[in-house]
């Protein structure tokens, strides 16, 4: 029943998401036909204007967008303007003419959700073995040792990491390819730079939630009533350790699956994360709202999945 | 103890070294590229320029933004926080959910807008009062930018300590006593959040720092000659080819900045072990 009204409630508010967007981006100055170096004849600009109804009110073309606008036809009978959010519609890139919205996410989106997913896992792999190991070794050399390597790849942004990888790993020793995307080797480098700082942040949140799981009294319970020091770690204290890292997980898919600008611009990959910061700087107001429709959605969606994952994962936890 | 000395000296190095370096920020020679030796210590870079001087101008300029940009985050935040905690109910829900909206907004976006948007108006209007001010105008849209993605985790921490605040014994007897609620707000509730909050802010600055070198890497970000650490790992970065190897040019400021960050996250580590109460 929860989570039934809380998929209801996704609807208004991712609508309230792009609407926020819709407006945001339209409010700041400047235009997506403006252009530094020979700008078009007004009246060429004009006749694009018009074109992508960039010449009309807000609010028409906030109705257009949704697909509720209605137009008078030349014989006087009213009919609702095609295209539109209601029919899946996102509209035409105010940048690349001729290509919609749509096409281009769904050219990038694979490229980037692979990329994304393979960099979750790699987190997952670095970060919890590595949170583990810190949290049993609390207070000892390995714990220290570990928690810096852990800051430290929090602290190295990843243009930093990024080139020196290429340096190392592809120009030095040639064991990767330099950039691009295509074969399995081609993403090596990618998912080591775009992992390894969410794999810092999934190894401190498996210390933290580790660390507490240690010191409640269901794992003393299991250590005296005589379960291995292994058992008592695996067992009992590591689900409810990592119960900070399910609910980081829907963020940081997020923030994975819809691409990384720095990453994507340094390894030179056809996803989507590039077009996140080029059309919010060249103002493709189409192509901001449907990727913010897009983040916006799959942040909802994860969350809701990481709520749902909780309950079952831990039976306390309740949702009236 | 060690990671707030060591901030401290990097704090101090980023105010003395440009001051006392014999060669000026952006002052160029013929010496390009020449590798890390006594009279250049961290080399000089494509224009000849003393990497060690525009590291430490760099610093400065990166603890700025992440100091005032932090500043910015926490007045928003603790505010925010305090009253949504405090007066709770219907008011309670419709902040939370603006901050639920705004976290769904990918930041990226919200800062172009908002950059560009203040760009356009507010240099228009200090250039009406005092042009000299323009290049520093820049900086102003870092602070309220990077401050304005930050204070939403902000808002979250600090309503969750008043929500449980609000009920405690203190509260309810300045309460019956006929205390005002400003001043519960400020006399008795705000003392008790500072201790976290010291903590999280401890932790936001490395955070806005990193997001203000993403920036400069997209260009957003401080313009030259005018340069942060990120600006200067990003020409670094750029000078990245097989044949020769600046390595000074990237590893330097990526160096200070990361031991800048380790320091700071440290200290909020710290703080944050030490005010625990679990921990004994």
């Amino acid at each position: 029943m929860y989570f039934l009204r809380r998929l209801l409630f996704l609807l208004p508010l991712t609508l309230l998401i792009i609407t926020l967007a819709f407006f945001l981006v339209r409010i700041a100055p400047g235009g997506p036909f403006d252009r530094e170096r020979s700008p078009a004849s007004p009246a060429v600009e004009r006749a694009l204007a018009e074109r992508y109804h960039l010449n009309e009110s807000l609010l028409s073309q906030y109705l257009r967008f949704l697909g509720l606008k209605w137009e008078r036809q030349p014989d006087g009978s009213w009919k609702r303007a095609s295209g539109g959010l209601i029919t899946g519609d996102l509209g035409l890139s105010l940048k690349y003419r001729n290509h919609s919205v749509s096409d281009i996410i769904r050219q990038g989106l694979p490229v980037s959700l692979a990329l994304g997913g393979t960099a979750f896992l790699f987190a997952l792999g670095f970060g919890i073995p590595m949170g583990f190991y810190t949290a049993v070794r609390r207070g000892q050399t390995g714990d220290w040792m570990g928690s810096l390597v852990a800051l430290v790849v929090l602290c190295v942004p990843g243009f930093v990491i990024g080139p020196v990888l290429i340096l190392l790993l592809a120009l030095k020793a040639g064991w990767f390819p330099v950039g691009l995307w295509g074969t399995a080797s081609h993403g090596v480098l990618p998912m080591a730079t775009l992992g390894l700082y969410f794999g810092g942040r999934v190894a401190r949140l498996t210390r933290e939630g580790m660390g507490q799981a240690l010191q409640s009294e269901f794992v003393r319970t299991a250590q005296a009533k005589g379960v291995s020091a292994a058992g008592v770690l695996l067992r009992h204290a590591l689900p409810l350790g990592l119960m900070p890292v399910v609910s980081y997980s829907g963020p940081m898919l997020a923030d994975l699956l819809t691409g990384s600008f720095v990453v994507e611009n340094i390894f030179q990959i056809p996803g989507i994360g590039v077009f996140m910061v080029n059309s919010s700087l060249s103002r493709d107001y189409t192509m901001v709202v449907g990727l913010v429709l897009l983040y916006a959605l799959l942040l909802l969606l994860l969350n809701l999945g990481v709520d749902l994952a909780y309950s079952l994962l831990d039976p306390r936890v309740r949702h009236e | 103890m060690i990671s707030a000395a060591f901030l401290a000296v990097i704090i101090l190095l980023a105010l003395l070294v440009p001051w006392l370096s014999p060669y000026g920020t952006g002052q160029a020679s013929d010496f390009q590229f020449s590798a890390p030796d006594r009279q250049h210590w961290f080399g000089t870079d494509v224009h000849g320029r003393d990497v060690f001087t525009r590291v430490f101008a760099g610093a400065r300029i990166s603890l700025l933004v992440g100091a005032v940009g932090t500043a910015v985050s926490l007045v928003i935040g603790v505010f925010w926080g305090m009253v949504a905690g405090y007066v709770g109910g219907r008011l309670d829900g419709v902040l939370m959910r603006a901050v639920d909206v705004l976290y769904s907004l990918p930041s990226i976006v919200f800062v172009i807008v908002l950059i560009t948007t203040l760009e356009g108006h507010v240099k228009r209007w200090i250039g009406a009062w005092a042009p000299d001010w323009v290049p520093a105008a820049r900086m102003l849209f870092l602070f309220t930018g990077l401050g304005a993605v930050s204070w939403l985790t902000m808002a979250r921490i600090v309503r969750g300590q008043v929500l449980s605040l609000r009920t405690r014994p203190f509260v309810l007897a300045s309460q019956s006593l006929g205390a005002s609620h400003r001043r519960i707000l400020l006399r008795h509730i705000l003392p008790n959040v500072t201790g976290v909050v010291i903590v999280y802010l401890t932790l936001t600055v490395p955070a806005i720092i990193l997001y203000e070198s993403f920036l400069s890497y997209l260009g957003l970000g401080i313009q030259p000659p005018d340069a942060s650490l990120g600006t200067l790992i990003a020409e670094g970065a750029a000078q990245i080819n097989p044949l020769r190897v600046f390595w000074w040019l990237i590893v330097c400021p990526g160096a200070v900045l990361t031991f800048t960050l380790l320091a700071l996250n440290f200290l909020g580590d710290g703080l944050r072990d030490a005010l625990d109460p679990r921990d004994g």
